[in-house]
């Protein structure tokens, strides 16, 4: 189960801090894929964060992982 | 020299944390809360921070900083939770032996947290609000691939 935290607007679509994959392992595509398909989240404007870095589509998320969805930034 | 804080900023203090005996200037940029956008009234503005994430890339950005303009040091300092009108919201101060570098080396910073920082901000206004980044910055929020390793 790959744990995925959630922040800003992303929070409120999800309905909480962080939603579930069931999953062991994914690629950063699939797991997007994935988000967009079980909580209806759109993701193309969406990047993932694994353990604080910003990842590639490619890259793979395991269960291990601290986990992101990094919506456009709106600080400063 | 790099933080994600809740609490109230003071421009002197992290100011007085890149002053040095080999510095000739200190610019410091102050990020306040704007009444108007478009001509809308904001009556607020709530920040939320990833916050461990935001202070690695506050640090990153630092460390751009000092490939750029190797005699440069830099601090940054950006408020969370609820502001009002002109509270500060972020604080970024770099010192170099000379102001031009300075100056530039600020601008940086600020532009680069705009883009990598995952911090965002919620505005509140008279009749509503909403999370910005989702629609009026979005492209200008998205990091590029080369500007995110």
């Amino acid at each position: 189960m790959i744990k995925v935290n959630c922040f800003a607007h992303l929070k409120e679509l999800a309905g909480g801090n962080h939603i579930h994959i069931d999953k062991k392992e994914m690629s950063v595509k699939e797991l997007l894929e994935e988000v967009q398909r079980q909580y209806h989240i759109q993701t193309d404007s969406v990047l993932v964060a694994i353990n604080e870095e910003y990842a590639f589509p490619d890259d793979q998320v395991t269960e291990y992982d601290t986990v992101a969805l990094i919506p456009p930034v709106s600080g400063g | 020299m790099f933080s994600v804080t809740s609490e109230p900023l003071s421009i002197e203090e992290i100011s007085n944390k890149v002053v040095r005996p080999e510095a000739g200037a200190v610019v410091t940029f102050t990020g306040t809360v704007r009444e108007f956008t478009k001509g809308k009234r904001t009556l607020y503005l709530t920040y939320e921070a990833y916050a461990t994430m935001a202070e690695k890339q506050l640090k990153r950005i630092g460390d751009e900083i000092k490939e750029r303009w190797p005699d440069a040091v830099t601090a940054i300092s950006h408020r969370t939770g609820t502001l009002g009108i002109s509270d500060i919201a972020v604080v970024i101060a770099v010192s170099t032996p000379h102001r031009k570098d300075a100056y530039e080396a600020n601008e940086y910073a600020i532009e680069r947290i705009k883009q990598i920082v995952p911090i965002w901000k919620k505005e509140k206004w008279e009749d509503g609000e909403e999370w910005i980044g989702d629609q009026l910055e979005k492209s200008a929020g998205i990091p590029e691939k080369e500007e995110i390793r």
